[in-house]
């Protein structure tokens, strides 16, 4: 029998929908003409001048700073939040926190945008980095929490009882077994809060205070004056760097299911 | 001598459940001491009161003289040995057994050298830096009880350690943990279910039963003297005898009228007064069989039985009687040779015997207990 074409048709043009338009971005962040379209040889140019523009640097340098926030207090608050969803699984309490920590993969970005400006203006907290950091981390420590509960629910807490039979005491217990056990998850974990800070537009449009802008606020300012080629390079950049941690995550996962398999 | 290891009147519930009951235990220095009963019977539950993972909520626990109840089980000298053996997967065998040490903060130069007996001892030199994944599980098995022996603990704890081995393999650990018990002289408190187990390992053995402790012994004596119809039925298997306690034709024993049977003689360790009802555990492989009717004697009870189901078993036959309105099970060997060298078949007329010392007065009887005994077969549609 003849295997219907459809299915290879459909893919195939999802797969054009979705990266066609990257893929030409990509493509023209080279391309030596000043407005795109035609190609007029490749060229550098967009970059070295994307290095020269002072504003672009410091909005470089916030969000990478917010991004290492963000992933170090998420993933301690979202790893401390797993471990007690897995401890007292039944417990109300905790199906509670269960509800907590789902809600913000559902609400829409937007009005977790809005409510956390209206609650930190009520608050009378300046906007700036702090606002951003604290709104990355409500959402990000939901993503870390639900990763490393996954790793929790096959992990045997036997060995953990094993270390302090040995005489580690619960902290030792935790730095000499716990965490390395759970190494490779929370990596995974903290590369998903770092691409979601790094990316986030919607919510960080809302909080960010003067003098707080991050590259994706950066890019949307700089379309407002104009599609230059220098948002190409900078869409570029940031799209290798989004991709090299969602890479190096996935190959993280991968390496502990393996290992979970054995 | 001063008891090592004690439990005093120790009790915890979980919920609804009663794990553990009131239950008193006391260890001897360098005792190898087993906890057996089924699954659900408490014994886990003392395992982990004697670590530290579980706090009793009544009762104390004393190891050598202190009260350890309440200290957290990094500072019991106390080490596990688990049924899932909990070793390290991200560490070698080398790091797994030196873990104890390195907690400790011990010299480099001496957790290397106690690494290395430990190696020895379990005949692992070859695999130390290994990680435990690539190990077998007797090997694996071998791990755990080196990276347990190293802290030198005073009482060694095993939960069930072999029931994840296959038959042959758990028969030579079965020697091995012995040796080792001989070699370092730890005492050993051993949870089991298996009474194979703990009848050729132990020193002593406590069975347990709902929460709570049914006998305390030597394996011969909880065999051959089986307190409770718990006991009886739990470890191998029995035959149970209701009757009253007619006289006493001798001080020291009784006779029992027993409905449907001819008077039986038994030993009267327990001093019924006539007239009481008792309860009487007769174990299979102590009744003889025979076509003939046997010589009589005083303490000789000889009751006469129809064959109704011979099962070949390999080294012993197991024979199914009806006497009376009972059915006994009797174990012989020698299923074909036997007083006069022709097998007995099904439906036989045949005669049954005990010495009157074989049957045994139980303290306690449970109508529950008597589902633990293996059932004669059913007959479908038959007379």
């Amino acid at each position: 029998m003849k295997r219907s074409r459809f299915p290879y048709i459909v893919t195939g043009a999802v797969l054009v929908f979705f990266y066609l338009p990257i893929l030409i971005l990509v493509v023209d962040s080279f391309n030596a003409s000043r407005f795109g379209g035609a190609w007029r040889g490749f060229s550098f140019k967009w970059y070295v001048r994307l290095f020269h523009e002072p504003a672009i640097w410091t909005a470089a340098r916030n969000t990478l700073f917010i991004a290492l926030f963000v992933t170090f207090v998420s993933l301690i608050l979202g790893t401390t939040s797993a471990l007690a969803l897995h401890r007292f699984a039944k417990t109300r309490l905790q199906r509670f926190h269960y509800t907590l920590i789902y809600t913000p993969l559902v609400v829409p970005e937007i009005l977790m945008g809005i409510s956390l400006l209206m609650a930190f203006v009520a608050a009378g907290v300046r906007l700036g980095m702090l606002t951003i950091v604290l709104a990355h981390v409500t959402f990000c420590i939901s993503y870390v929490a639900l990763v490393v509960l996954g790793r929790l629910q096959d992990f045997d807490f036997t060995i953990i009882e094993a270390a302090r039979d040995l005489g580690a005491s619960s902290w030792m217990a935790t730095r000499r077994v716990l965490i390395p056990m759970l190494a490779p998850g929370l990596a995974a974990a903290g590369l998903i809060a770092f691409t979601l800070s790094v990316d986030d537009f919607v919510i960080t449009f809302f909080v960010a205070g003067p003098g707080a802008t991050t590259l994706p606020i950066r890019v949307y300012s700089m379309i407002k004056h104009g599609a230059t080629p220098l948002i190409n390079a900078l869409s570029t950049l940031l799209l290798a760097l989004t991709f090299t941690t969602v890479f190096v995550s996935q190959r993280l996962s991968k390496s502990v299911a393996l290992e979970g398999g054995q | 001598m001063a008891e090592f290891f004690e439990f005093k009147n120790v009790s915890k519930r979980f919920g609804s459940i009663q794990a553990v009951d009131g239950v008193s235990l006391e260890i001897k220095r360098g005792e190898f001491f087993a906890l057996l009963g089924p699954s659900g019977c408490g014994k886990t539950t003392m395992l982990r009161v004697a670590a530290g993972f579980e706090t009793p909520d009544s009762g104390r626990v004393f190891l050598d003289g202190r009260d350890i109840t309440d200290l957290s089980p990094n500072r019991r000298r106390v080490n596990t040995i688990f049924q899932s053996y909990a070793l390290f997967p991200h560490l070698t065998v080398r790091d797994n057994i030196g873990f104890g040490l390195q907690i400790a903060k011990k010299p480099k130069a001496e957790i290397g050298r106690e690494v290395e007996a430990m190696l020895s001892l379990i005949r692992l030199e070859d695999q130390a830096d290994k990680k435990p994944d690539l190990l077998s599980g007797g090997q694996r098995q071998r791990v755990a009880v080196a990276r347990a022996l190293i802290n030198k603990p005073d009482v060694l704890l095993l939960d069930e350690p072999l029931a994840a081995l296959d038959l042959k393999l758990r028969q030579r650990m079965l020697i091995e943990l012995d040796l080792i018990h001989d070699q370092v002289g730890i005492t050993f408190l051993y949870v089991t279910h298996d009474q194979g187990e703990a009848m050729s390992l132990s020193d002593r053995i406590a069975v347990m039963n709902a929460g709570r402790i049914e006998q305390i012994g030597p394996p011969a004596e909880i065999y051959e003297a089986p307190r409770t119809s718990f006991v009886a039925a739990f470890i191998g298997d029995t035959n149970f005898l209701e009757g009253v306690v007619a006289d006493h034709p001798e001080p020291e024993y009784s006779r029992l009228r027993i409905d449907g049977l001819p008077d039986v003689m038994v030993y009267n360790d327990k001093q019924i007064a006539d007239g009481n009802k008792v309860f009487l555990s007769v174990r299979p492989e102590k009744i003889q069989i025979s076509r003939d009717r046997p010589e009589s004697k005083t303490k000789r009870n000889a009751v006469p039985a129809v064959v109704e189901d011979v099962i070949y078993l390999g080294p012993t036959t197991k024979y199914w009687v009806r006497a009376g309105n009972h059915r006994l099970q009797i174990l012989r060997q020698h299923a074909r040779f036997f007083l006069d060298e022709k097998p007995i078949r099904w439906k036989d007329d045949v005669w049954v015997f005990w010495h009157g010392d074989d049957g045994f007065m139980l303290e306690r009887f449970r109508r529950d207990d008597e589902k633990l005994v293996a059932a004669p077969p059913q007959k479908v549609g038959d007379e």
